[in-house]
């Protein structure tokens, strides 16, 4: 063991074209296409692809992997559950948990003297859907910024449903449709209703099925859930279903009686998304950190040196080095673009082409 | 504060006029006095506090937050009252006194001097959620514009009072907010109000359209005929030296037309048309429009577009109501009055004399001034009633024009049609060859004709901005419109009155769709 301090940034971590590269362990962090050796933090799928020879991640993560992408989830698959170690070339690799979805965890690098940790997707507010974040310091924390903006502070969560149980009460004959993404906001929606005392089946529409029984296998009890696919058109007037954002936009409201739609979405805090998106009832909820969270989290585990990716960069880099830290941005590609069903709120308004 | 901010929001995003009806019941039933009476004060732009600028509200972020990340959030967010709501920083000490109430605000504010604003509103600011935040910073700049009339707050609160509407409106002149003595009213705690004074706007009586086989049934000897005018539609009230001048929909104009209510003729009601006139001729409708939904006027204004009444009817004359007499004594007396006081800026509707229906729809069809829309029809004895009762009076518009168009962009629409594209925008051809938009329609097909054209616009969309679709040009409409009128607004240097979808021609080619100087061709005279 050297007495130096180690040398930050550390010259064993590289950016390449798929993403963050390890060389002592040869092994990327959420590559951004197929590779050897990948460790993925959690299954959004902008983070976990496809065709990866060998995977690293937690056993949730890779059950949620397994039902989005089947074969193509990876042809080796090693598990390594939250607060578990690895060494690897040298490097020794801790998942800690992120509180951003189900099996969601920060990776923790420890090597030559000095810790990195890839906060991947990260949340703290509370979520019933799973393990809470865990501040880690480290030498150099690299950190998202999905909301990297001083306007984005989310409210807490259980008072945006609360406001989603008034105008279900206001008007009892309505279909109050809310936009989620399959993977997270979906669970974590149900959970705060069956929380807030809403114990009436919640209905989904078919793409949001799977993910949550695979929630309910892993053992989060979400209630009574029936398809919205199906159900008769009169039966689900005064109702709730929970339906992709792609969804809420198209002729599949068609089926619904005099829906109110309304989105579930950090981005809901910006008045243009709310208009450009066209709901009527705009929930912030959010499972990234907002800007008090973000700088926060820096403040508590940061000791040298931020890396800023995965969003607004600029404000977060700034907060940093007024706070006397190294920081920069870094560019990863391919995390702002949108992916289909699985997608992350990386975007304020996403697919609408698509639909 | 709180509760107002939630209901403004709330009745942003709802669309439809019965859910925004809802809201607002809601809102009196659940919500204490006198805050109730200032949320619908502040909805419809009665509350009258204009005591700080942008500039103060500025100066209080900039204080507080470092301006690297307060350029970096304007620049995003792009409206300053919102970027300071999201980004105002909770306080290093918690504030211990709850959020401010609405009536709390308004109370302090409209005692407080100048230079004690800022601290008010920093205090404010420290106590309120972000909603909270943005609600008092629109009603301390601006009034919160959410899609709520006078005239929808009116009916919200007689619904929910269960009194007739058109009781409350002939009241309302009378009230002050926060409006004690009206829900004292509606709750059944006590009488109704007594007006202060004789200002009130009364309803108005409105026409039916002429169905095409009406004429058949109808006596031309027991009706009376006007040309219908291309203007607004207004009330014109005297009383004691005082005026004030009521849109349709209930909304005191007053401070937009000093130049009508100065030449007031005493103390009367009259109902009428407001246009802009020079030299006796009436200028098409997008010459008012610049004097329209404003809160003062310039001198620039008044004197480029000289504001005018052309009157319809006398309601009222001195303290006798004529409303329960026939039209033609209405008619008599208020010839009278506009001989013997000849005022300003005001004029007769001439009675356009007719024999038969036959000459009638002769004269009708000959009309193509600019600014006629086409005729009224009303019945000698009519009395003056509120609303729309059957077989008083019809107005029988002028034939639309129509002009075949090719579909350029398509956007989604709201409530029930959320899931469809609805709204469509069309263009003519330019002689290079181009498309340039004239107009925009949202109406005048079926609901099994709007599925087909979503089905249409979504199978030849060619790119996407939002909600909006741009399709392939390749879909003739044939749209039916009441005017074209010049206009600097468009790129195509026209604009369509009241334009819909009338056919949709799916057999034509686009390429034999109407070109811009064909257009041109039927622009109103003078414009
Ligand atoms: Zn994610
Ligand atoms: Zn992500």
């Amino acid at each position: 063991m050297s007495v130096l301090s180690p040398p930050v940034p550390p010259r064993w971590l590289a950016v390449h074209p798929a993403g963050l590269y390890v060389a002592p362990a040869d092994l990327y962090i959420d590559p951004t296409r197929a590779v050897p050796r990948a460790v993925v933090t959690h299954g959004h799928a902008d983070h976990a692809r496809p065709g990866h020879d060998h995977v690293l991640a937690t056993p949730e993560t890779l059950a949620i992997m397994a039902a989005r992408l089947g074969d193509r989830a990876g042809h080796a698959r090693q598990t390594l559950a939250l607060g578990e170690a690895l060494t690897v070339g040298g490097v020794t690799v801790r998942l800690a948990p992120a509180g951003h979805v189900l099996g969601s965890a920060q990776v923790v690098l420890d090597h030559q003297g000095c810790r990195v940790v890839v906060s991947g997707d990260y949340k703290r507010a509370p979520d019933p859907t799973c393990a809470a974040f865990e501040p880690v310091p480290c030498d150099v924390f690299i950190t998202e910024a999905t909301f990297g903006l001083p306007v984005f502070r989310h409210p807490p969560a259980d008072g945006e449903i609360a406001r989603l149980l008034r105008m279900h009460a206001l008007f009892p004959e309505r279909t109050i449709v809310i936009g989620v993404y399959a993977l997270g906001k979906c669970q974590r929606v149900i959970a705060l209703l069956r929380a807030a005392g809403y114990d009436r089946p919640i209905y989904l529409h078919g793409a949001l099925v799977t993910m949550c029984r695979v929630y309910e296998r892993l053992g989060v009890a979400l209630g009574e859930l029936r398809p919205a696919t199906g159900a008769d058109r009169k039966a689900l007037a005064g109702e709730i279903v929970l339906a992709p954002p792609a969804a809420t936009r198209d002729r599949w409201l068609g089926r619904l009686p005099d829906p109110m739609i309304g989105a579930a979405s950090g981005w809901m805090r910006i008045r243009q998304h709310v208009r450009r998106s066209g709901v009527e009832l705009p929930l912030v909820i959010s499972d990234h950190a907002d800007w008090d969270d973000l700088t926060r989290t820096i403040d508590e585990v940061a000791r040298a040196e931020v890396w800023v990716t995965h969003g607004r960069e600029d404000a977060l880099v700034h907060y940093a080095q007024g706070r006397g830290l190294s920081a920069r941005a870094l560019s990863l590609v391919g995390f702002d673009e949108e992916t289909g069903g699985d997608a992350d709120e990386t975007t304020p308004v996403p697919d609408e082409a698509a639909s | 504060m709180i509760r107002f901010a939630r209901l403004l929001e709330a009745l942003a995003l709802t669309p439809s006029r019965s859910a925004k009806l809802r809201l607002l019941a809601d809102h009196v039933a659940t919500t204490p006095d006198p805050d109730r009476g200032w949320a619908i004060a502040a909805l419809t732009d009665s509350v009258g506090l204009r005591n700080a600028r942008p500039a103060m509200v500025r100066a209080l972020v900039q204080a507080r937050v470092d301006p690297v990340l307060f350029a970096l959030s304007y620049d995003y967010v792009g409206d300053l009252a919102e970027t300071v709501a999201l980004i105002w920083p909770a306080p290093a000490v918690a504030p211990d006194a709850p959020p401010p109430r609405l009536g709390e605000v308004v109370d302090r504010l409209s005692a407080a001097g100048r230079a004690e604003v800022p601290g008010l509103l920093e205090g404010w600011l420290d106590r309120l959620d972000a909603g909270g935040r943005y609600a008092l910073l629109k009603l301390i700049t601006g009034a919160p514009r959410v899609g709520v009339s006078a005239r929808l707050a009116k009916t919200a609160l007689a619904n929910w009072g269960g009194q007739p509407v058109d009781a409350l409106e002939e009241l309302w002149h009378g009230l002050t907010p926060p409006y004690l003595e009206l829900f004292a009213w509606l709750e059944g705690r006590a009488g109704p109000p007594t007006p202060a004074d004789d200002l009130g706007l009364r309803p108005f009586m409105l026409a039916q359209p002429l169905e095409p086989d009406d004429l058949a049934r109808l006596d031309p000897a027991a009706f009376r005929a006007e040309w219908k005018w291309d203007g607004i539609r207004v009330q014109l009230v005297g009383c004691g030296g005082r005026g004030r001048l009521y849109a349709r929909g209930g909304d005191d104009i007053s401070p937009a037309f000093p130049d009508i209510v100065a030449a007031m003729p005493g103390d009367a009601v009259l109902d009428g048309e407001l246009l802009v006139v020079r030299d006796g001729v009436v200028a098409p409708f997008s010459d008012l429009q610049p004097r329209l939904n404003r809160k003062t006027v310039t001198a620039k204004l008044l004197r480029d577009h000289p504001a005018h009444v052309r009157l319809y009817d006398l309601l009222v004359e001195g303290d006798q109501d004529l409303r329960s007499r026939p039209f033609d004594q209405r008619r008599a007396r208020l010839e009278a009055l506009v001989a013997r006081t000849r005022p300003d800026r005001m004029d007769l509707s001439e009675l356009v004399p007719f024999t038969d229906w036959a000459a009638l729809a002769a004269v009708r069809a000959g009309a193509r001034a600019a600014a006629i829309e086409g005729l009224m029809l009303k019945r000698g004895d009519s009395a003056y009633v509120a609303g729309r009762p059957a077989g008083a009076w019809y107005k029988w518009k002028r034939d639309p024009l129509t002009a075949d168009a090719v579909l350029m962009y398509a956007q989604r629409g709201h409530g029930k049609r959320a899931s469809l594209y609805s709204d469509f925008t069309f263009g003519v051809w330019r002689d290079d060859g181009t498309l340039v938009p004239v107009g925009k329609a949202y109406f005048g097909f079926t609901d099994e004709e709007l599925r087909a054209l979503d089905r249409w616009v979504r199978s030849h969309t060619v790119r996407t901005f939002g909600p909006v679709r741009e399709v392939t040009p390749a879909l003739v409409l044939e749209i039916a419109f009441d005017s074209l009128q010049r206009s600097t607004r468009h790129k195509s240097g026209v604009a369509m009155r009241f334009p819909r979808i009338h056919r949709i021609r799916w057999d034509k080619p686009a390429a034999e769709a109407d070109r811009l100087a064909a257009l041109e061709r039927l622009l109103v005279p003078g414009t």
